[in-house]
């Protein structure tokens, strides 16, 4: 594979998306965010700055938070991914931290809300009875532009102590 | 979309890599992504080929030889911050690492895109250097060891050729029951360090000093070693010694920028130094624990 000019720049990429087996034929310029938005029609993944400063548009990559406008579509070949819109049942009943956000008025505007559900989503797998501090070290990396931050910690606290009761 | 088109490839082996890299011009190796995605994304980078090294197997260990410490080039540091064999041998690596940006980017940056990525208010270059750790580099053309020390040509630029791969970096702990700390002001958590410090000290019967390092970043275009100030560190013993050490660096070159001004990168230096060594020392009178 030594010479790349025999190499086309669009690839099928196989992918599973909130538990769903997906095939994406992509450009290998686009990012992972474009093709879940542009692709996959799911518009849940919001993008903010496109580079890396925002973290509206964290998803789990293998359970891993990963800012998906720093990620190519081609790169995720395999794996496995969970959005925002994997999130609820598919009864429509939400996710435990996504009722802790509407108790608490954890989303003002809501375009942030998406990265930090996911962001949170790997926090509290790691962390089951986080003090303030640590939600809001865990969270740095998404910004809110309504800086509703004392909202959102509080819904990620109450999130926890819903989730510790339901293990 | 806003890259530029390109093609990507994923070589499965360091041989297929360094064919690819030395046959082909402009092309961009992926590690972590966390700074060249960014670049890419803002057109300051236009690849023609995007070489991602995440499926080569191996790059990703550490191990300890029981003399040295290596740590594969495609270490996540995550992966850092986790590993038991450097918390247990070289707890500055990690105290280091975990002030890296945000979650998200420590789970995919790597050690071997920060060192060569070698942005100027960087975690890893400093403590590499502070470690005098060494880069394993492969081309075509064989292998070759480099110092971090040497890394820094100048800004943001690191002293590899484009057919050039960094694998690993080695370095050689500290003994047990030395002491560390990392310190570093930014504006917010995560953000670029305005200025940052990297002390290791080792003491004689708990009280001299007999070994001593301390490096200084966001000061220069790389990693600032600060000779004076060790051979200070070894040489007193009173009670006003970090005093001293800080009296020392007033002589270090500082750049001003829009991010901070000289003047107040000089007032930085002196209050991360003082509490990187403050630090180190507290930790090198703690008792061994093994």
């Amino acid at each position: 594979m030594t010479d790349t000019e025999q190499i086309s720049t669009i690839s099928r990429v196989s992918l599973e998306v909130n538990g769903v087996s997906r095939e994406v034929e992509v450009e290998h310029r686009l990012t992972l965010a474009d093709c879940l938005r542009h692709k996959l029609n799911l518009t849940g993944t919001h993008i903010g700055c496109e580079h890396g400063a925002c973290g509206s548009c964290t998803v789990l990559v293998d359970k891993r938070a990963r800012r998906s406008c720093l990620t190519l579509a081609v790169q995720v070949e395999g794996a496995s991914i969970l959005t925002v819109e994997g999130l609820a049942e598919p009864n429509g009943d939400l996710h435990p931290l996504q009722t802790a956000f509407h108790n608490n008025h954890g989303l003002q505007c809501g375009f942030c809300t998406p990265g930090l559900l996911m962001t949170l989503m790997e926090f509290l797998s790691e962390n089951q009875d986080p003090t303030e501090d640590e939600v809001r070290e865990a969270i740095s990396g998404n910004l809110c532009r309504c800086t509703g931050y004392q909202s959102i910690v509080g819904s990620a606290i109450q999130a926890a102590s819903i989730l510790r009761q339901s293990r | 979309m806003k890259p530029s088109a390109f093609k990507y490839v994923k070589p499965d082996s360091i041989r297929s890599v360094l064919e690819i890299i030395s046959t082909n011009e402009n092309v961009k190796i992926l590690a972590g992504g966390q700074s060249l995605m960014p670049m890419i994304n803002m057109r300051f980078v236009l690849p023609d080929v995007v070489l991602d090294l995440s499926q080569i197997p191996g790059m990703n260990e550490i191990k300890f030889s029981g003399e040295s410490i290596k740590i594969g080039a495609m270490t996540r540091q995550r992966e850092i911050i986790e590993s038991k064999l450097l918390i247990k041998n070289c707890p500055l690596f990690v105290e280091a690492t975990s002030l890296i940006g945000h979650r998200q980017t420590r789970n995919w940056g790597t050690i071997g895109g920060s060192l060569c990525h070698l942005d100027p208010s960087a975690e890893l270059p400093v403590v590499a250097r502070a470690l005098d750790a060494v880069i394993h580099i492969e081309s075509i053309r064989g292998k070759r060891k480099l110092a971090v020390a040497d890394l820094p040509l100048f800004y943001m630029t690191p002293a590899i050729e484009p057919d050039e791969l960094v694998t690993e970096i080695e370095f050689t702990p500290w003994s047990a029951g030395h002491g560390w700390g990392f310190f570093e002001f930014s504006r917010r958590v995560g953000d670029f360090a305005i200025v940052s410090a990297a002390a290791l000290i080792e003491l004689e019967r708990s009280k001299t000093v007999c070994r001593a390092s301390l490096v200084l970043g966001g000061v220069g275009s790389g990693p600032v070693r600060c000779k004076e100030a060790e051979e200070i560190l070894l040489n007193y013993s009173e009670p006003d010694l970090i005093e001293k050490v800080c009296d020392s660096l007033r002589n270090i070159e500082v750049g001003g920028d829009s991010q901070a001004s000289t003047k107040y990168r000089r007032h930085l230096i002196g209050v991360m130094t003082k509490r990187a060594l403050r630090t180190a020392f507290e930790r090198a009178q703690q008792p061994v624990i093994s």
